[in-house]
């Protein structure tokens, strides 16, 4: 790949410190996200898994400099994001958005939805005071809901009208990169296919780019270009999306894909998943070397002791596993 | 599995409505609902997003918001009507032998009390526990739920935690009292597969040894596949289907469940450009037509389906699978 990415993600760090004990006597560090790297290209669909905990979030909330970064650099046209404080951050946030896993959390409720989607286009001179209320339907539309909606606070929405409320308001300031965060997981299957749809469609006509947080491997599978496997806080495997669901690399990657559910009761009733054995550990304190080998099935004794090298096993397949070579070619 | 008999229900619902007084006038959200749970049984529930699940999952516990009110119907749990039940005898079903996983855990967990106290809160006016054991307990059930180093976590707040973590926390306080009825709403949204499929397990584990029964309410069709035993599929605040599980995706009767069975995606489809759905949008609480709620999207509608409402009646011959569709009706009998 020679031509420029969008944003280059070069060995982030985010570390949380918290309180324990009963009267927080003790503080302890979260490795939410350790030594990432990665590049988003223009245009593409870039997907992270990954168990619930692993970093997912931490990562796009990183990215998007909402969390301060413990270490590493994020470039963005020329610009490391992690080093703007607030208000030098401002001139991005438009190119820049994000839709939360917490829909509650993004709106006001205060506001209607009208006004939740029409502040960021008058924010960013998106839109005349005249045209807004057509923009504002428009937008509405597109996510499925009846124009009617603008005049309704959050709490008069139902789980799913919400989360689209947010992709509506996070649309309006026509950004080049939308952070995903489980956007679609409230929704229901026919409004999940409209809504992927529209993402799809708003990627062609805009060459928008979106990281796209999902638990879902089939959505995944549909919506990607390339796909990266996360595991306790650093990415286990990254590879284009074909490339990951025929032939993953990473044992973690494998056993991932073996535990994903089909719409088939008989099916489901008979089938054998590769349970992963063992506890998932804390990242409050990972396992030395790969922080994969207290579960993995072909675990051996350098696993414990040494990181796996993050390095391309073929080109454009990326994996951090001791037991998988690296390409000659 | 499914008992037709009625004193093996556990929760029996009969003709619940619920409507909103709103500034355009009242609307019906819920219109005459029949839903019941037989002991042991898991009830999966889907529909789309906006047909009344969580409203209808709520008035049960009376825990509605402002402005909206059960007009009509009765819902029996154990032999008692929780409609009519004083407030006191309610709030020791709450959250006792009826567990609640509610849809957004952001708004329902209490963003200044760590998770550990929350769990125990239960275990303490429920079940009459000391603390020390409430705490004990708490661990365990973060255990169960899958939460790494949960003696740590006990002291973690709410935004501390992934939101997956935040879902397992709400799954913990439903199943800390070891419920006789858990009704969960979305609990798995944003839970990775295989931690899914561990909660997917623990439910079964409490249900084969509690006997516990469950009211599942799920977008996910194949997450519902693999747990419940009959699924009920709600469209526009009513039930147009009501199967066993099999049968409900053997033989999905309604136009409405088989749109939704078609727009999912599955893993052994080759990725295709896009993806089948739905067309048109539901109608909105007060805004329904006449007739068939559906028939301004159903591909099959008739002359009739634009005046009569169809009833949820039996489809197949030994009467466990029933729809309300005039085209399903007759093709029953056609056969
Ligand atoms: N406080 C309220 N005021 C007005 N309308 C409301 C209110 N709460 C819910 N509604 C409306 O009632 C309908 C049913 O809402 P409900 O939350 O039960 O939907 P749901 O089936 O749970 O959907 P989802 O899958 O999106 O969570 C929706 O159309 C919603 O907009
Ligand atoms: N503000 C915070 N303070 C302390 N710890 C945090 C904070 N935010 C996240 N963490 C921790 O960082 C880790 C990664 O969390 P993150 O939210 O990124 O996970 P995730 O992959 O998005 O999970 P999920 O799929 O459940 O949403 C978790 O262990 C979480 O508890
Ligand atoms: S490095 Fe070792 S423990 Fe880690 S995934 Fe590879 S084989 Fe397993
Ligand atoms: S009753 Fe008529 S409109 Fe309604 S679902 Fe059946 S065929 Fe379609
Ligand atoms: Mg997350
Ligand atoms: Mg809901």
């Amino acid at each position: 790949m020679n031509v420029e990415p969008l944003l280059k993600v070069e060995n982030l760090v985010k570390h949380f410190h918290v309180r324990l004990g009963a009267f927080g006597e003790r503080t302890a560090t979260v490795h939410a996200l350790d030594d990432v790297s990665l590049d988003i290209q223009h245009g593409e669909t870039l997907s992270l898994v990954g168990e619930s905990g692993c970093g997912k979030s931490t990562t796009g909330f990183t990215i998007l400099n909402l969390h301060r970064a413990s270490g590493g650099r994020v470039i963005y046209k020329g610009q490391d994001l992690t080093l703007l404080d607030d208000k030098h951050m401002r001139p991005f946030r438009r190119d820049l958005q994000i839709v939360f896993q917490d829909p509650y959390s993004t709106l006001n409720p205060r506001m209607t939805v009208g006004e939740a989607i029409g502040e960021p286009m008058l924010f960013h001179k998106l839109a005349a005071k005249t045209e807004l209320n057509d923009k504002i339907a428009a937008l509405l539309q597109d996510v499925g809901l009846p124009s009617r909606f603008a005049s309704r606070y959050p709490h008069e929405l139902s789980g799913g009208q919400r989360q689209r409320v947010v992709i509506a308001r996070a649309l309006a300031c026509q950004p080049k990169f939308i952070v995903c965060d489980e956007a679609i997981s409230a929704l229901d299957v026919s409004i999940q296919a409209q809504i992927i749809n529209l993402l799809l469609d708003l990627q062609e006509k805009y060459g928008l780019t979106y990281l796209f947080i999902a638990h879902d491997l089939a959505v995944v599978r549909h919506i990607s270009t390339r796909v990266g496997v996360m595991y306790l806080g650093r990415l286990a495997e990254l590879a284009p999306r074909d490339a990951l669901f025929e032939a993953p690399l990473h044992p973690y990657t494998k056993a991932l894909l073996s535990a994903v559910p089909e719409a088939d009761p008989v099916r489901e009733r008979n089938r054998k998943r590769q349970i992963l054995e063992g506890d998932v550990p804390s990242p409050l304190n990972p396992p030395t070397g790969c922080r994969f080998h207290t579960r993995c099935p072909i675990a051996a004794d350098i696993c414990a002791k040494v990181v796996p090298e993050w390095k391309a096993a073929r080109p454009g397949h990326l994996v951090a596993c001791h037991a998988v070579n690296s390409s000659s070619a | 599995m499914t008992a037709q008999n009625t004193r093996e229900r556990l929760l029996d619902v009969k003709g619940l409505s619920v409507e909103i007084d709103g500034r355009g006038g009242r609307a019906v959200v819920v219109d005459g609902i029949d839903l019941h749970v037989t002991r042991g049984e898991t009830l999966g529930v889907v529909g789309e997003s906006g047909c009344g699940k969580s409203l209808t999952m709520l008035s049960l516990m009376r825990l509605l918001p402002n402005k909206i009110k059960v007009t009509k119907g009765s819902a029996d749990f154990d032999g008692q009507d929780l409609q009519k039940m004083s407030a006191r005898a309610l709030r020791k079903v709450r959250g006792g032998d009826i567990g609640f996983v509610f849809q957004d855990p952001m708004t329902s967990l209490n963003p200044v009390m760590k998770v550990g106290d929350q769990i125990c809160e239960p275990l303490l006016y429920h079940r009459g526990m000391s603390r020390q054991d409430a705490r004990k307990r708490a661990v365990e059930l973060l255990r169960l739920v899958g939460i790494p180093g949960p003696e740590e976590r006990l002291n973690a707040y709410p935004h501390e935690l992934s939101g997956g973590m935040r879902q397992r926390v709400m799954i913990a306080i439903g199943l800390a009292c070891d419920p006789k009825l858990l009704i969960a709403d979305e609990p798995t949204t944003a839970l990775d597969v295989t931690i899914q499929a561990q909660i997917v397990d623990l439910v079964k584990q409490l249900r084969a040894k509690l006997g516990m029964s469950v009211v599942w309410i799920t977008h996910d069709l194949a997450l519902i596949a693999g747990l419940a035993d009959r699924v009920v599929v709600l469209y526009a605040g009513t039930v147009v289907e009501d199967a066993p599980v099999d049968a409900l995706f053997a033989n999905p009767s309604h136009p409405y469940t088989r749109g939704l069975l078609a727009s999912i995606p599955t893993l052994s489809d080759a990725p295709a450009a896009r993806l089948s759905s739905i067309g048109g949008t539901p109608p909105e609480p007060g805004r329904r037509p006449p007739g068939c709620p559906f028939a301004p999207r159903c591909p099959v509608a008739m002359d009739i389906c634009r005046k009569e409402v169809p009833k949820l009646e039996p489809i197949s011959s030994e009467g466990s699978h029933r729809a309300a569709c005039f085209a399903a009706h007759k093709a029953l009998k056609a056969a």
